[in-house]
């Protein structure tokens, strides 16, 4: 318990230095934020810049260790210590947000263009390929997602955008019955109706009012899946079937710590809660989108 | 009757009253020092429009306003006890007890998972009158009293087993049990059928006679008030416009609020303005020129796995609309005319029977051939807040039939809509906002304005006032009219609601499960009705038997 303390705490200094910078416009943001959601999007806005700018934000290399610096615990030279190699921990968590995030945004938008394609589909056409996608989609729901990306994985090889497609593809599903439940209520409202009776072809009516009037709470969606893409990524990650070593990607940076785990928790542990973190903002995020919209 | 003239307390008296509602960030009062006072055994009508502050009223006078609601100033006294003041463990003595409620939608009121009986002693139960066997027994008799039949069985019915008139029964039986000197009886009647209304306005009456409860009636519609009440107070805007005995406030309605509210209630107006619906109708020796023939409409709904035959929602049906004329279907809920309608404009296609629209025989219309028949019949639905997408904005609205038959140059498209949206009585600036921003009457002209843009030769209202505040319904009746004379509609206008149909309707139907009872010029219809349902249905439109307009 205390190790996580510490650690949060280690965190906590080091985002300390960028919140003091963002006082101003934070204030008049609190005001309209509540602080729980300010603090998401807060994460959400960091990881990004590391995605972005690594090299702003740390001056040691993420891929080559300095000598005689293996294993250091955490201290002021390196944030969040080094691992066995002796490359600083901080550094490659850093310029690991990168890989995370862009396997992140090609699994959700993989789900969320697919699975809303077939969604609106299913949802506006005949009964009888209606009943076909859905089934399909019942089988895509029914096998376990984990088992499905890697079998996705050894059909495609290893690789970041390997294992991003595969996490995409057990997304898909969801996105569908989402997408498909929406148009299937708009689809029902006077409105659609109306515009069928001026005249409105098929195509016409899908793309001016149900797609629009479907969207937002699978939008919403997306943002939820987010954070659950970057877990799946890492856990894909950690199980070897994501980016080779020595790529920095989160998920194999707890696999890689978890061998010193007895003598150098900090290896696992530090990557294991921006993780968990940068879920959680997610979450928050996307109920925010849900609260607006509803 | 009328006001008791000696000083003994009333029953209720709400003085000086004001009530807001915490808005974002400030409170905004609504209610505005209203004061009345309720006699005992006397009915009081609170008649106001949406936003009156009617409801927020009857609502406060129980401890029942909304989370956000408080009461600022003024005094509630019951019985010369004021309890405006009182906490929810104070107010739960008198609730049920000396105060009870029928509430507005008896749809959602019972406790879906619940029993009847258990319902009903439930307030026995909590004021701890009765239990066991005696329970039971009196919850049978309260039954019987409000008029349901097999009462036993009924005890152990759940509410979804009921139709709505019955569930309003229960809920009166509920507010009765215990005998209140006041019951606050909130629109009990504006969500059922007018013939169903009357029964219980009829029960709720005699259960005042034999109790000599007073009854606090809040209700939108004039006739009602007209009806049932001893006196009425006339709210507007969160304020008293007037208050006196019924029959003065309706012979000579002293604020222009009244007046103007009098006159635009259908089922109160004495002399129709539009010219006579006869006198519009051409001659019978001329040729007939008629723009809709329905002939033995049948529509049969499949009722799969029941095993039994398919129920018919409309029954040989047949009736003929003149050009330029209006057609009113009429009928309470389930009688089929909203089947008939849906397929007279092609949403529907009929089990058997024919339906003609200026010569085009639907039953052979498909796809593009059916799209083009669009242009000559077009809807404007009940609900104007579910007909509109609200991520349009008006002038996308209004636009989008004319893109859905193409070839309209942009500069024409616009000229158009902006001619049309005047046309329905709209400023031009509201082509840019958004349907949620209007109020239901403005939204309701665009939907006209909709169904207008393609200049359709037929236009079916469906119910397409009834959601409408009195004022604002007849504003739209008055456009509708003006507009059927300039661009010579036909109108096939469907409605529950007799007294506008009399007001607007040239020809008539009257349907009833689905077959037509009794149909012909309106004036034949009202004044020598053809069949026993059509004169049930009548007599029941509020408001018709007061002595000020017999």
């Amino acid at each position: 318990m205390t190790s996580f303390d510490t650690i949060q705490s280690d965190a906590g200094t080091d985002r300390h230095a960028t919140r003091h910078s963002l006082a101003d416009r934070l204030g008049r943001l609190q005001r309209r934020l509540p602080p729980g959601l300010a603090l998401s999007w807060l994460i959400l806005a960091i990881v990004f810049l590391w995605a972005v700018a690594p090299a702003l934000f740390t001056s040691y290399s993420a891929v080559e260790g300095i000598g005689g610096a293996q294993l250091k615990r955490p201290d002021a030279a390196h944030l969040l210590g080094t691992d066995a190699l002796g490359r600083d921990l901080y550094a490659r968590i850093v310029y690991g947000a990168v890989h995370s995030l862009t396997g992140a945004f090609v699994a959700v938008g993989l789900g969320l263009v697919v699975g809303t394609a077939l969604g609106v589909v299913a949802g506006s056409v005949g009964r009888r390929l209606d009943d076909a996608i859905m089934r399909l989609v019942d089988v895509l729901l029914s096998i376990p997602p984990l088992l499905l990306s890697l079998s996705i994985i050894i059909l495609l090889g290893f690789g970041t955008v390997n294992a991003a497609i595969a996490v995409g593809v057990t997304s898909i599903a969801g996105f569908a019955r989402l997408a498909r439940s929406e148009v299937v209520r708009v689809r029902r409202s006077d409105y659609v109706e109306a515009a069928f009776g001026s005249g409105g072809t098929f195509w016409a009516v899908l793309w001016r009012h149900v797609l629009p009037n479907s969207l937002t709470s699978v939008i919403a969606f997306a943002a939820l899946q987010f954070g659950s893409a970057v877990l799946q990524i890492s856990t894909l990650g950690f199980l070897g079937y994501g980016a080779p070593p020595p790529t920095p990607e989160w998920g194999l940076l707890i696999a890689e710590g978890r061998n010193y785990i007895s003598t150098a928790w900090w290896l696992t542990t530090a990557p294991g809660v921006v993780v968990v973190l940068v879920v959680l903002a997610a979450n928050r995020v996307s109920q925010s989108f849900g609260k607006v919209i509803s | 009757m009328t006001s008791l003239t000696n000083p003994r307390v009333p029953v209720l008296e709400v003085s000086d009253l004001a009530i807001s509602y915490h808005d974002g960030g400030a409170y905004q009062e609504v209610v505005h020092g209203v004061s009345f006072r309720v006699e005992a055994g006397q009915v009081v009508a609170l008649v106001g429009e949406s936003g009156s502050g009617k409801t927020t009223t009857a609502q406060s006078i129980i401890g029942l306003l909304a989370a956000n609601g408080r009461v600022d100033r003024g005094a509630i006294k019951l019985n010369g006890t004021d309890i405006s003041r009182w906490s929810d463990k104070q107010l739960d003595t008198i609730r049920g007890a000396s105060i009870s409620l029928v509430p507005q939608d008896p749809g959602s009121s019972l406790n879906p998972v619940k029993t009847i009986g258990d319902q009903v002693g439930e307030i026995l139960e909590i004021h701890g009158k009765l239990r066991g066997k005696d329970l039971e027994r009196r919850v049978v008799a309260l039954l019987d009293r409000v008029g349901l039949s097999e009462p036993e069985f009924r005890a152990r019915q759940y509410p979804h087993e009921l139709s709505g008139g019955m569930r309003q029964r229960v809920l009166i039986a509920i507010a009765i049990t215990l005998k209140p000197q006041l019951i606050i009886a909130d629109e009990p009647t504006s969500a059922l059928d007018v013939t169903v209304q009357k029964r219980i306005l009829d029960l709720i009456d005699e259960l005042r006679r034999e109790y000599g409860t007073a009854v606090l009636l809040v209700t939108h519609d004039l006739g009602i008030a007209a009806d049932r009440a001893d006196r009425v107070v006339v709210l507007q805007g969160g304020r008293v416009q007037e208050e006196g005995s019924a029959i003065d406030v309706l012979a000579s309605p002293r604020s222009a609020y009244t007046r103007q509210l009098i006159a635009d209630a259908p089922s109160l107006a004495r002399s129709v303005t539009r010219a006579p619906a006869t006198a519009r109708l051409p001659d019978e020796s001329a040729p007939a020129d008629d723009i809709v023939v329905v002939e033995q409409l049948v529509q049969a709904f499949r009722r799969p796995g029941t095993g039994q035959p398919p129920l018919l929602a409309v029954d040989k049906v047949s009736f003929r609309v003149r050009r330029g004329t209006t057609h009113a279907l009429v009928g309470e809920s389930g009688s089929g005319k909203t089947t008939t309608i849906r397929a007279v404009v092609g949403f529907q296609r009929p089990t058997s029977g024919t339906i003609r629209v200026d010569g085009t025989d639907l039953a052979n219309l498909n796809g593009e051939a059916l799209r083009q028949f669009r242009r000559k019949i077009q809807l404007v639905y009940q609900n104007p807040y579910a007909s509109l997408d609200p991520r349009q904005t008006v002038f996308g609205i209004i636009e989008e039939p004319l893109l859905n038959f193409g070839a309209v140059k942009r500069t024409e498209r616009r000229a158009k809509v902006m001619s049309i949206l005047g046309r329905v009585g709209l400023p031009e600036a509201t082509a840019l906002r958004r349907p949620h921003a209007l109020s239901g009457g403005q939204r309701q002209r665009v939907a006209i304005a909709r169904a207008l843009i393609l200049e359709p030769q037929v236009v079916v209202l469906d119910e397409a006032v009834s959601a409408l505040d009195v004022t604002v319904q007849a504003r739209i009746l008055d456009l509708l009219d003006e507009l059927q004379q300039d661009l010579g509609l036909t109108y096939l206008f469907v409605s529950h609601d007799l007294a506008v149909v009399r007001q607007i309707a040239d020809t008539v139907s009257v349907l009833r499960g689905g077959r037509l009872v009794d149909g012909g010029p309106v004036a034949q219809v009202f004044e020598q009705p053809g069949s026993d349902y059509t004169r049930e249905l009548i007599n029941a439109i509020p408001g018709r038997n007061h002595p000020v307009f017999a």
